[in-house]
């Protein structure tokens, strides 16, 4: 990735920002400018919880090039107590105890060292609760 | 809108052709398809594509592409889709014909994925990059979340997806132009190495090159061309959010519904009356899925399909008598009319150990991403 496509990125990556929808409430992760849900234009800031929940999983074994020293590893779609979903890897766990209702936190990690040139990519990865 | 007519079919074989070239795999299925319908004109040209820049580096495939069939000064796009891109530039063509603003357009695509690129990363980039591709997520991967949400949802279980492929190598052990000529069994596709889990190997379509192209003209001059056109009776093309953090549920694939409301709507016809479909099995999840959104079988009734008969040959819904995706081959950018032909030659009773007796309608579904784009078009005898 460009590094001004990384510095874009700061602030729904790096500080897990959302937004909420002036007229019908939703919360939408990252912020755009049009409400996917009623079209709605005006938003206040929100800021995702570092919890969330399971909805789907899966272990994968066959990985890109930048992620090949990190298979296997859990790839999930977690909502957020906000109703905010997102697609993390899930950390610092038994592969196969993964699954719908997982009760997860929000941490953040290093994500990748991308190409040749390694620049580290940051975010958050989901590890299990308790 | 005028009535339109395909008359005209040709494609390579698929698989890994290291001897041929993407133009050189264009150019043998157009000129096939141009010798079938014996025309040695064109007046436009849809070339479906997905990825050409980053397989071997080649964009601006339209003009490209009509120069190497003798056709250069013709109107000549690229269409990009993702793995819908075959489908979406049948759409494109329909509707110049359709509309009036053309009589002989071929619809085409091709795709070169042996070259070299890291295939892995390259189909990726049809999946959301900054909330999926940066946090690892493959198209396996994201296959293998909807399955494990059809799993958790309708108790579908690894081995009805196994079937789905063990039914789908059955179909492509006899057809000619298949990557995969050969059958598996449920306990080789169980057996084989893990990818995205639940998925395996055999539950994946292959890395695969190869080009396929068909020819339309107003169904009113089809008679010049063969004896056997086949009529398009409706055309359908949805999509839904990139991002499968975006849908409401990620077990169902709300595109492909839609796609088949339209396309059904402007047939004329309901999931009843398809006697023949070719539906994108990229993944065996994604057969299941695909059926049960285009109607062929109730939601949540996917699973037991395969398993049960229903969508095999002599089934009561035949599905992918092509070997679908699985095992015929899936060079992305050609799927989409690759699917078109097989059911055009179905309907035109040429399908020989595949054929599927009396077929009038048939249906073809090609997908994109993980199901953001999907499109339907339905054929009828003539």
């Amino acid at each position: 990735m460009p590094s001004p496509g990384y510095w874009r990125g700061i602030p729904s990556r790096l500080r897990l920002e959302a937004v909420r929808c002036s007229s019908c409430e939703n919360v939408v992760y990252p912020s755009r400018r049009i409400c996917p849900h009623c079209h709605g234009t005006k938003w206040e800031p929100a800021e995702l919880s570092r919890t969330g929940e399971v909805v789907t999983s899966t272990v994968v074994h066959v990985a890109p090039d930048d992620f090949a020293m990190e298979a296997p590893y859990v790839l999930a779609l977690i909502e957020t107590p906000e109703g905010a979903r997102l697609m993390l890897q899930v950390t610092d766990c038994e592969l196969n105890e993964i699954g719908p209702g997982t009760a997860v936190n929000l941490e953040f990690r290093r994500i990748r060292a991308e190409g040749n040139s390694g620049i580290l990519c940051y975010g958050f990865k989901a590890v299990p609760a308790g | 809108m005028r009535e339109v007519a395909i008359v005209g079919v040709g494609m390579t074989h698929f698989g890994e052709l290291w001897n041929d070239s993407l133009r050189g795999m264009f150019a043998e299925a157009a000129s096939g398809a141009m010798a079938d319908a014996g025309v040695d004109h064109l007046d436009g040209l849809y070339v479906g594509n997905m990825a050409a820049g980053q397989f071997v580096g080649q964009e601006h495939l339209g003009p490209l592409m009509a120069s190497q069939i003798g056709m250069a000064g013709i109107p000549a796009t690229r269409v990009e889709s993702a793995c819908a891109s075959g489908g979406a530039a049948l759409r494109a063509a329909y509707i110049e014909v359709a509309s009036g603003m053309s009589d002989l357009v071929m619809a085409a695509g091709v795709e070169k994925m042996n070259d070299g690129a890291d295939v892995t990363q390259v189909l990726a980039t049809a999946a959301d990059q900054e909330l999926e591709a940066y946090h690892g997520a493959t198209f396996p991967a994201l296959y293998a979340l909807i399955a494990r949400a059809h799993m958790a949802t309708y108790g579908t279980t690894e081995e009805d997806l196994a079937w789905v492929s063990v039914k789908n190598h059955h179909h492509g052990a006899m057809n000619p132009k298949a990557q995969f000529r050969r059958e598996v069994t449920v306990e080789q596709v169980l057996g084989s190495s893990k990818v995205a889990e639940p998925l395996r190997l055999l539950h994946c379509s292959p890395v695969s090159d190869g080009a396929a192209a068909v020819l339309l003209c107003p169904l009113d001059q089809a008679a010049r061309y063969t004896k056997r056109p086949v009529k398009i009776l409706g055309t359908g093309l949805a999509t839904a959010s990139l991002s499968l953090a975006d849908r409401k549920s990620p077990a169902i694939l709300d595109a492909v519904k839609d796609s088949a409301v339209h396309a059904y709507k402007m047939a004329g016809v309901g999931p009843g009356d398809i006697q023949v479909a070719e539906v994108h099995d990229c993944f065996a999840i994604a057969e299941i899925c695909c059926i049960e959104a285009l109607g062929l079988v109730e939601q949540g009734k996917g699973g037991a399909a395969a398993r049960d008969g229903l969508t095999a040959l002599g089934g009561k819904i035949p599905v992918n008598t092509s070997g679908g995706l699985k095992s015929k081959g899936h060079p992305v950018g050609a799927t989409g009319i690759a699917q078109a032909i097989e059911i055009v030659e179905q309907l035109r009773g040429l399908s020989g150990d595949r054929q599927v007796q009396g077929a009038e309608i048939g249906l073809a579904q090609n997908m994109g991403g993980s199901g953001a784009s999907s499109v339907v078009h339905i054929f009828g005898r003539v």
